[in-house]
């Protein structure tokens, strides 16, 4: 039997009635971790930082998680989970639990990113055993498309306008994995929902790893990227495609890139169908669309030659 | 909503809710401008609808394979569609105002008998 049809048997960590944007790709993603992470041999932990996700599947008094679930603010995801997975420790060495748990924490971009940066390096540096997911749907999407440091290159969003002088945000998206990439963990991980199999596999295997890892994840985002719902995973393919999203792992030091595409495609084929890239395409803007591949490739290439050295730590 | 707000006495600390999955009741359906109708003639059971669907709202039987979708949550993204790989597509969107008062047997034989 195929491997698909045995993981959708089995019971759902995240049910339906959430109250998520039809074609948002969030409930996707958190359902293939569930799918990925919900075996006879370990129970699941999770908590989430404020966000889209949060707002949407804990609408007190509902909640969409068939688990134990926590939430306590923006910032500090990382160190409710550290709080939660010292007092299993203990519990676990007074002899008052014997069940095997694991710790997942997942975040979006604004929660990773931005404000929750500083909880999240401090959870990495003690050492605690939890994963870290973070949706990167490149804004503050919760509040209605506010920039954050996610954010690519020229996006359109409410507080970087495309204006008659400065055309979207002029900084480019921050390498969040490069700065996690500091605190010298053992697993990080880029994926996309849109490849489901490496997804699941890089989520077990990060549950697996004894100390703290990392796996950043796209998330399309219908409403503030502007294109049409059923359009959401297809986007984040063309985002795989064109290696504005490579798909690689970092394990100790040393890159891995899961997926080359064939052909890499011209950003334009990703760009394109988005609303918040729209000025890219008009007249006299040519320069930003150089300037966007130029970001990418450099990006890609050094993906390419780290690869190569296979040089760890 | 479906079920009666808690009194203050009722509520628990923390507001910790005390039935996991409850949102289950709530139903979503109403949302939907498009509706997806399945034909299983075609289908190939890949289950890639399940794996991509954002609202849990494909219905799976015990062997695991497709069973049908779950109209009282599907919102009507359109994702299943997109993403289904059999050749002709085992599933198709229709307007709700189109597919008003029709059974499902006359939807399918609508839009999969070309």
């Amino acid at each position: 039997m195929a491997f698909l049809n045995e993981v959708a048997k089995k019971k759902e960590g995240l049910v339906n009635g959430h109250r998520l944007c039809p074609g948002c790709t969030h409930s996707i993603i958190v359902r293939q971790i569930m799918a990925a992470a919900e075996t006879e041999k370990y129970d699941i932990v999770a908590a989430s930082a404020t966000g889209c996700f949060e707002v949407s599947t804990g609408l007190y008094p509902y909640t969409s998680w068939n688990i134990p679930w926590i939430h306590n603010a923006f910032e500090n995801v990382a160190s409710t989970i550290s709080g939660v997975e010292a007092m299993y420790k203990a519990l676990k060495k007074k002899g008052k639990i014997d069940k095997d748990i694991r710790f997942i924490a997942i975040a979006s971009d604004g929660g990773t990113y931005d404000i929750g940066l500083q909880a999240l390096s401090g959870a990495i540096e003690r050492g605690h055993r939890f994963l870290y997911i973070c949706n990167d749907n490149n804004a503050y999407q919760n509040t209605g498309n506010q920039r954050s440091g996610a954010t690519p290159f020229a996006a359109n969003t409410t507080t970087s306008p495309n204006g008659s002088v400065i055309h979207g945000k002029t900084q480019s998206q921050k390498d969040i994995m490069s700065i996690l990439e500091g605190h010298h963990m053992k697993y990080l991980a880029q994926a996309s929902p849109s490849n489901w199999r490496d997804l699941m596999n890089k989520v077990k295997t990060a549950l697996d790893v004894d100390g703290p890892t990392y796996i950043n994840i796209i998330e399309p985002c219908t409403t503030g990227w502007g294109f049409p719902p059923d359009q959401a995973i297809n986007m984040a393919q063309l985002a795989v495609d064109t290696c504005v999203w490579p798909i690689y792992e970092v394990v100790e030091g040393k890159v891995k890139i899961n997926y080359k595409p064939k052909t890499k495609l011209p950003v334009e084929e990703y760009l394109k169908p988005q609303k918040r890239f729209a000025h890219i395409f008009k007249k006299g803007n040519e320069g930003l669309l150089e300037e966007f591949q130029a970001q990418i490739d450099r990006r890609w290439n050094w993906l390419l030659k780290r690869e190569e050295s296979g040089i760890g730590y | 909503m479906a079920d009666k707000l808690l009194n203050w006495n009722e509520v628990l600390i923390g507001a910790t809710i005390k039935d996991p999955g409850n949102s289950k009741n709530y139903e979503t359906g109403s949302w939907r401008v498009e509706k997806p109708i399945w034909n299983p003639d075609t289908c190939i059971n890949c289950m890639f609808c399940w794996v991509y669907c954002p609202d849990s709202a494909i219905k799976v039987d015990e062997k695991g394979n497709m069973a049908g979708i779950d109209y009282d949550h599907c919102k009507g993204c359109g994702i299943c569609v997109e993403q289904c790989p059999s050749k002709p597509k085992s599933l198709a969107m229709i307007l709700e105002a189109n597919a008003k008062n029709k059974t499902e047997e006359d939807l399918r034989k609508e839009l999969f008998s070309k």
